[in-house]
């Protein structure tokens, strides 16, 4: 099949402002649109410019926005879009070139909350392993998954609206270790949540959920995240 | 304008290798890591199945049976001193993970939950152990996660997107390495007493792969030009069961779970070749008998690929789950929820439903840059090159030998990374800075403003595209003296019209054109070096088959190979002998394994 390929493009040392490439070119059903970017990019045009490394949906390069949702282009088919394929950088962060968007306002949101295990109590017994039960090591699964690629963050309309709001991703990350019944760190890791910018901006909106290449249920940690912070500063829990 | 920064020690690489190191080397030493992507995109996030540690949670298991898997894993050409090392310090760097806060599955009793994986038993092989410490099949993420997360609490400097092109010697020893800030295109110079390699494998020189786009091996090329060698390069690794056409790989924790193999004609071929370990066998193995089946016509359909058959009625029928259990849908999708997840995406297919079209891919580079247990890189004459390090994929120790057992990708860089950072932490406290000649870097330089200014007539996706059919076809899982001596001719018309190629992005900013002709100029170095050291190889060992050499021959070449270039000799310091040429530009010669407990023996499974 042929597929109209439209991308939205930008490189100030060509031009002040944005613009759009159009491309025809032939398509399988089964490939990928990272598949479709890398030809574009080896046979008709070497500028176009985007991130991308391991192509099969690990390690959250190439996060872009596919015919209006944020995706991995790696880990989205030809079939699921159609004939006609609109692909524009991810939106909230500074565009630096045609796809490249500029990440360090999510890292440093990232590192707000002290993305690491706190505990330095001496480990058990002969250097062994700190036990954690099966039930225990699930509670804090779902927000293991995380690959840090922003689909979630850069979808979201506070963030869009603000961008010092920490965002889904980070809370996520504080989910994921909150939960970890290894871990001390609570009052580290929920410093930066309980700020102005912090958890209480989120309004519920869905919008990381949905857009999460990994389907970490990231509506549903925030609120055990926010359930968290009220019953450990209000209710002393 | 070249701006200049100062380190005790440069670490080029991010993923686990690197990272290790840097968390250890920190302890002492003023660290940079530079990575030409974010940390977190390295290709350590991968890897599936797990990391294999005897630490006996689930059954008996001793770090000699381990170290015993390892050597005839490999074929007998694995140094046993450091498959001693790998053996022995597995269970305290799987521990050390724990602690940092790695979130391995747990058995009921709290401990890390270990799964079967191939090649990995007890009592010397007789029978599969469950060894792999894991977090469900993405075992590699939660190392990456882990690691990275804890250089951020250390405070470790990090150059994220800064592209190395070459290593910087003065006077033998490595004093630090040029790079291109991708985001100005700066160029930068990072001067240091000590430089760690940790940049991971090559496996983009073949067609069908499980490895990253950005694993071009540029650092290790670098190495070959600046005059050293390469050690055993060609021995690279086909993982069996790669997601047919693409190479994504599909864990063979699928088959340690109790998934089997099934050709054509619906027969469970590997009960014919490897009766006790069935389709736990090693990878060389199993890939090779994929493709016997392939060439006896019982493909599936007769075509080119096999089927991967997870479905719980299938592992309950042969009873290939741990100790014959039971297992149900539910709980395979709990053990192995990202690649089950793959196989729909990707494929197409329910494989609760349904078996898997695969195929072997090009998965892992056994073979790399010499280097003692230390990660000292080894010059011709087996001396260290001083302040120069490697760890991880692009390291050889060797552990690997021949063949690497799977879940040692994970341990070698856990255990190697470890005390390459530790061995660089010391060498800093007794080194001091060291200054870098005005011309430093130039070549490399040089070198990537001609590729961004040439406007010749051939494009360099269509070399790559012509490299990678050519390594795949000709320097596979099956090779003859034909074969190779074909590969070696069109590798060098390649490198010829590489000198022609034409770019069309003249900016500064985010050049990924010209940075990608810089890979592929890397890649094709070392394709051209992994063809030749094949062909000079005269027997057939783990990895490496040649059908016109089938026999393994250990009275000639139970030895490691050494490929250099032709180069800087310079830079090479003391020890660089004159060889016989094999291959035009590239001359070899051989070093002994080391064996100090097991004797060489027939590798049946």
């Amino acid at each position: 099949m042929f597929v109209a390929l439209k991308i939205k493009r930008f490189d100030p040392e060509r031009k002040p402002a944005a613009w759009w490439s159009k491309y025809r070119i032939e398509a399988g059903p089964a490939e990928r649109v990272l598949d479709l970017l890398v030809r574009v990019k080896d046979e008709l045009d070497g500028s176009l410019t985007f991130r991308r490394s391991c192509a099969h949906g690990i390690c959250g390069s190439d996060a872009m926005r596919i015919n209006g949702v944020n995706k991995l282009a790696c880990k989205t088919l030809v079939h699921e879009l159609g004939s006609r394929i609109t692909i524009e950088p991810l939106l909230g962060l500074r565009v630096i070139k045609d796809l490249v968007v500029d990440i360090e306002p999510f890292l440093a949101a990232y590192r707000r909350v002290k993305p690491y295990l706190i505990n330095d109590e001496a480990p058990p017994e002969g250097g062994r392993e700190r036990r954690q039960s099966p039930d225990q090591r699930m509670r804090y699964n779902d927000t293991t998954k995380c690959i840090l690629c922003a689909c979630c963050t850069a979808a979201c309309p506070v963030f869009w609206a603000d961008g010092d709001y920490l965002g889904p991703a980070a809370i996520v990350t504080a989910h994921r270790f909150l939960f970890d019944s290894r871990d001390r760190g609570a009052a580290d890791h929920t410093a930066a949540l309980v700020d102005a910018v912090g958890v209480w901006r989120c309004r519920t909106i869905f919008q990381c959920t949905l857009s999460c290449p990994r389907e970490i249920q990231i509506t549903k940690a925030i609120a055990e995240v926010k359930d968290a912070i009220v019953r450990r500063t209000i209710l002393g829990k | 304008m070249t701006r200049v920064h100062t380190f005790d020690a440069i670490i080029v690489g991010a993923g686990g290798a690197g990272l290790m190191a840097a968390l250890h080397a920190a302890r002492g030493a003023d660290v940079a890591v530079i990575s030409k992507m974010y940390p977190t995109r390295s290709h350590t996030g991968t890897a599936q199945g797990g990391v294999a540690a005897p630490l006996g949670n689930m059954e008996e298991d001793r770090w000699e049976w381990y170290m015993y898997d390892t050597v005839k894993g490999g074929d007998y050409l694995v140094d046993q001193d450091a498959a001693e090392i790998l053996a022995r310090e597995s269970v305290d760097t799987v521990l050390e993970l724990e602690h940092l806060g790695l979130p391995f599955d747990r058995t009921e009793d709290g401990r890390i939950e270990q799964r079967r994986f191939g090649g990995h038993t007890r009592e010397f092989g007789k029978s599969p152990v469950m060894r792999s410490c894991k977090s469900a099949d993405r075992t590699g993420h939660m190392i990456l996660q882990t690691l990275y997360q804890n250089c951020i609490r250390r405070t470790i400097r990090f150059f994220d997107e800064f592209f190395v092109l070459d290593l910087i010697f003065e006077d033998g020893a490595a004093r630090g390495v040029v790079a291109v800030e991708i985001a100005t295109g700066e160029a930068h110079l990072f001067r240091a007493k000590a430089v760690l390699l940790a940049t991971g494998g090559f496996g983009r020189m073949f067609a069908v792969t499980s490895n990253a786009h950005s694993l071009s091996g540029d650092l290790v090329a670098s190495v070959l030009r600046n005059g050293l060698p390469l050690e055993d390069m060609e021995f690279f690794q086909f993982h069996p069961t790669g997601i047919y056409k693409m190479g994504i790989l599909l864990s063979e924790a699928a088959r340690g779970e109790g998934g089997i193999l099934l050709n054509g004609a619906g027969e469970r071929f590997m009960e014919r070749y490897a009766p006790k370990l069935m389709d736990l066998a090693p990878r060389d193995i199993i890939s090779r008998i994929i493709q016997q089946e392939i060439r006896a016509g019982r493909g599936v359909e007769g075509k080119d690929y096999v089927y991967l058959d997870i479905r719980p009625e299938t592992i309950n029928r042969c009873h290939s789950a741990p100790h014959g259990r039971m297992v149900t849908a539910a709980q395979l999708e709990a053990k192995l929820p990202d690649i089950i997840e793959m196989m729909r995406v990707y494929q197409g297919i329910d494989p609760m439903k349904a078996p898997v079209p695969t195929q072997p891919t090009a998965h892992y580079a056994m073979g790399g840059i010499p280097t003692d247990c230390d990660g000292r890189v080894l010059s011709a004459g087996l001396d260290a090159v001083p302040g120069l390090f490697a760890a991880g994929e692009c390291a050889c120790v060797s552990v690997h030998g021949a063949n690497r057992l799977g879940t040692n990708s994970l341990v070698d860089l856990l255990v190697f990374g470890r005390r390459s950072g530790r061995a660089m932490d010391a060498f800093c406290s007794g080194n001091g800075p060291a200054e870098l000649s005005p011309r430093a870097g130039e070549e490399a330089l040089a070198e990537l403003s001609r590729l961004q200014k040439t406007r010749g007539p051939e494009r360099a996706g269509v070399l790559r595209a012509a490299m990678q059919r050519c390594m795949t076809d000709h320097v596979g899982v099956y090779r003859t003296a034909q074969g190779l001596e074909e590969a070696l001719q069109t590798l060098r018309e390649l490198k010829e019209r590489y000198h022609r190629i034409g770019l069309s992005d003249s900016g500064r900013r985010w050049n990924t054109e010209v940075l990608e002709a810089y890979e592929l100029g890397c890649l094709l170095d070392l394709a051209e070096t992994t063809a030749a050291s094949a062909l000079q190889r005269t027997e057939s060992r783990g990895a490496h088959f040649r059908e016109d050499f089938p026999e393994r021959d250990d009275a000639n070449w139970l030895r490691h190979t050494l490929a250099f270039r032709a180069g800087r000799p310079e830079a090479a310091g003391p020890g660089l002998r004159p060889g016989g040429p094999v291959s035009e530009g590239i001359r070899f010669d051989r070093r002994p394994v080391s064996i100090t407990k097991f004797q060489p023996e027939a590798r049946e499974y």
